[in-house]
């Protein structure tokens, strides 16, 4: 039984790579040759859809403007979030449960109708089609998913860090840079890494609030299918490297999150 | 800054306003008196001042859209159940 | 631990309610306003009650594609919760395999969700879809496009696919966080597999099990790009879920008072489920 035991992961991540390796076949066939039928591996091998992707500015500037809203997402969130979970880990204050239920609340309302009023909202603050725009709007679910996160984190170090550090002299913001962030740094390193996630992915609100100069990748692919006909190699192609910034990102956090989640809640 | 796109109605505006009043007085309430401990109450559950204001909210809620689902008649009928419910969970709940 | 009594730590949250306001207050206040009135374009709007609420409570559609929301959701997490927490119990517990593990079952989730939906739209093509050809050549009858059955199996699949390492990974920061002591005492009084899973790993998985819950609950209750650009809903509507409903009428029908008066509804409907799960989950934790 005990050596059986790898059997399960492996079959799972197994599962897992099927689609993502159709994906990558895809991507190195013509088009043509994956509307002629069905092959297990590229015959006629080429690289054209990824050198259309690199060299057209439509293209890249697609992975510009969304790692762009997504890195400032990112510093949006954590450090709009580091101090709030602090005051929830460390105090007790009027309404401060309801004010944590009401923050994760907001992961609940359904986009698709919400995507309107953002747009005039943002519109008419005049941000309209910036990656600011996009940034802001995402903090919407990501500052509270952070602050969840981070309130963990922080309500593992124990209290009396800080009072002995208040004792010192410290101010509040010195101690809070100096001596509380590296202890909870795989804390925020775990943030960032969901904070990155949720807001990769999101497409509604990111193409609602863009049009052209900040337009996300995953918005250009959706032009393939109407354009420019159905190029399947192009949109598998853009689709690859679509996965490549996030995998990129879970092997820089890898350590981070195995050691955050030896610290314990996440 | 040009706002008329949150289209709002007099209607919209009462219930907010009431809703935030709500709020506020809560945090009147529990500055002059305050309501320490959560109690047990009947459900089972252990309740401060404000989880009963928001189960009293969510409750009429439902209670009003089950008005609209289930009857014809006119919605004040369900105001009337709602506040009923609402004295009840802030007496028992 | 102890906490301190400290109203002025309202100052250090005050940020973030202030970001956060902005981007939920506004937009659900323009959505009540909508739900109440009748709108022909350009900020022309006329009161109308609670018409819309009435229309759609009566409405076959709503109840329908309501119907087949809960159906989905619940399908989905009877599958990846269970699945999730299996897979991480069978998960090398430290080193090299265990990162090579964790990096490769994290794949999915930072995939946006668009191109979660072309993949498995060409994955699952019957005709040149690994999916689709494999089933087809094993004697199943299976077109994604055309039967309701396979497009349902298709978008739980999916959904099993993108989301159960989630699960996995919550459950498995909870069972690293499980100190060694605990499975020495065990050893020690002679305790099963199945009763170290009962009485030592649950009871420590409740708190990231909760978290996952709400997740996967909240996430798949508001579904909408994957199984769009999957199925765009169809075939007929046998999938169309209640995000996808919900644009149809306010985008496609432009029927902002009725989408307003749905997702309400919607919300009010996971607000629900939601608090009771927090509420019960959260009881007796506090003292």
């Amino acid at each position: 039984m005990k050596n059986f035991r790898w059997f399960v992961p492996t079959l799972y991540i197994l599962f897992l790579m099927a689609p993502i390796y159709w994906l990558l076949n895809m991507s190195f066939k013509t088009t043509n040759e994956i509307l002629g039928g069905f092959s297990l591996w590229p015959k006629d091998f080429t690289i054209d859809s990824y050198v259309e992707i690199l060299t057209n500015p439509v293209w890249y500037n697609g992975y510009i403007n969304s790692l762009s809203y997504v890195l400032l997402n990112m510093i949006i969130s954590v450090s709009f979030a580091l101090p709030a979970a602090y005051a929830f880990s460390r105090y007790r204050f009027l309404g401060d449960k309801h004010l944590f239920f009401w923050l994760l609340t907001n992961r609940m309302a359904p986009p698709a109708v919400f995507a309107l009023p953002f747009l005039q909202l943002y519109s008419s603050m005049g941000l309209f089609d910036t990656p600011l725009a996009v940034a802001l709007a995402h903090a919407l679910f990501n500052i509270p998913l952070s602050v969840w996160i981070l309130e963990g984190f922080m309500s593992g170090v124990p209290k009396e860090i800080d009072e002995t550090a208040y004792i010192d002299g410290y101010s509040f913001p010195r101690f809070f840079v100096k001596i509380f962030m590296p202890l909870i740094a795989s804390g925020i390193g775990v943030t960032a890494f969901f904070v990155f996630m949720f807001s990769w992915v999101e497409l509604l609100l990111a193409k609602t609030l863009t049009s052209v100069a900040a337009k996300p990748i995953a918005a250009v692919m959706t032009r393939t299918s109407s354009t420019a006909g159905y190029e399947l190699g192009l949109l598998a192609a853009a689709g690859v490297l679509t996965i490549i910034p996030g995998a990129i990102v879970i092997w820089f956090v890898r350590n981070h999150i195995a050691k955050g989640f030896a610290m314990g809640r996440v | 800054m040009d706002l008329s796109w949150m289209a709002w109605t007099w209607q919209t505006a009462a219930f907010f306003i009431f809703i935030g009043l709500a709020i506020l007085a809560m945090g009147l309430w529990e500055k002059i008196e305050p309501g320490g401990a959560p109690r047990h109450g009947v459900l089972g559950l252990d309740t401060t001042r404000g989880d009963r204001l928001f189960i009293s909210l969510l409750g009429s809620a439902y209670i009003h859209l089950g008005w609209l689902a289930f009857t014809g008649a006119p919605l004040w009928g369900a105001t009337i159940i709602s506040v009923v419910f609402a004295l009840a969970v802030f007496r028992w709940v | 631990m102890n906490k301190t009594q400290n109203n002025k730590a309202w100052f250090l949250v005050l940020p973030v309610l202030a970001i956060v306001s902005l981007n939920a207050i506004v937009p659900l206040m323009t959505v009540v306003n909508y739900s109440v009135q009748e709108t022909f374009g350009n900020n022309l709007f006329f009161f109308e009650g609670v018409r819309w609420f009435r229309e759609v409570l009566d409405s076959e559609r709503f109840q329908d594609s309501l119907l087949r929301q809960f159906s989905f959701t619940g399908i989905i997490l009877a599958i990846e919760i269970p699945l999730g927490v299996a897979i991480a119990l069978s998960m090398p517990k430290k080193g090299i395999w265990a990162s090579v593990c964790l990096v490769l079952m994290s794949l999915p989730l930072l995939i946006p969700w668009n191109v979660v939906g072309a993949m498995w739209n060409i994955f699952a093509l019957p005709d040149i879809g690994l999916l689709g050809y494999t089933l087809n050549a094993m004697g199943f009858d299976y077109n994604f496009t055309r039967q309701a059955i396979s497009a349902w199996f298709t978008v739980i699949l999916m959904d099993v696919w993108h989301w159960t390492s989630l699960v996995v990974l919550l459950a498995y920061a909870g069972l690293r966080s499980i100190d060694d002591s605990y499975y020495q005492a065990a050893r020690i009084d002679g305790a099963s597999k199945w009763a170290v899973f009962l009485y030592i790993q649950l009871p420590k998985l409740k708190h990231v099990l909760t978290l996952a819950f709400l997740l996967r609950f909240i996430d798949s209750f508001m579904i909408y790009t994957e199984p769009f650009v999957l199925t765009g809903g169809g075939p007929g509507n046998t999938t169309t879920f209640l995000s996808i409903d919900l644009v149809k009428s306010a985008l496609g029908e432009f029927n902002l008072g009725a989408a307003g008066a749905m997702s309400l509804i919607y919300f009010l409907m996971t607000l629900l489920v939601c608090w009771l799960f927090y509420t019960l989950a959260m009881r007796g934790e506090e003292r």
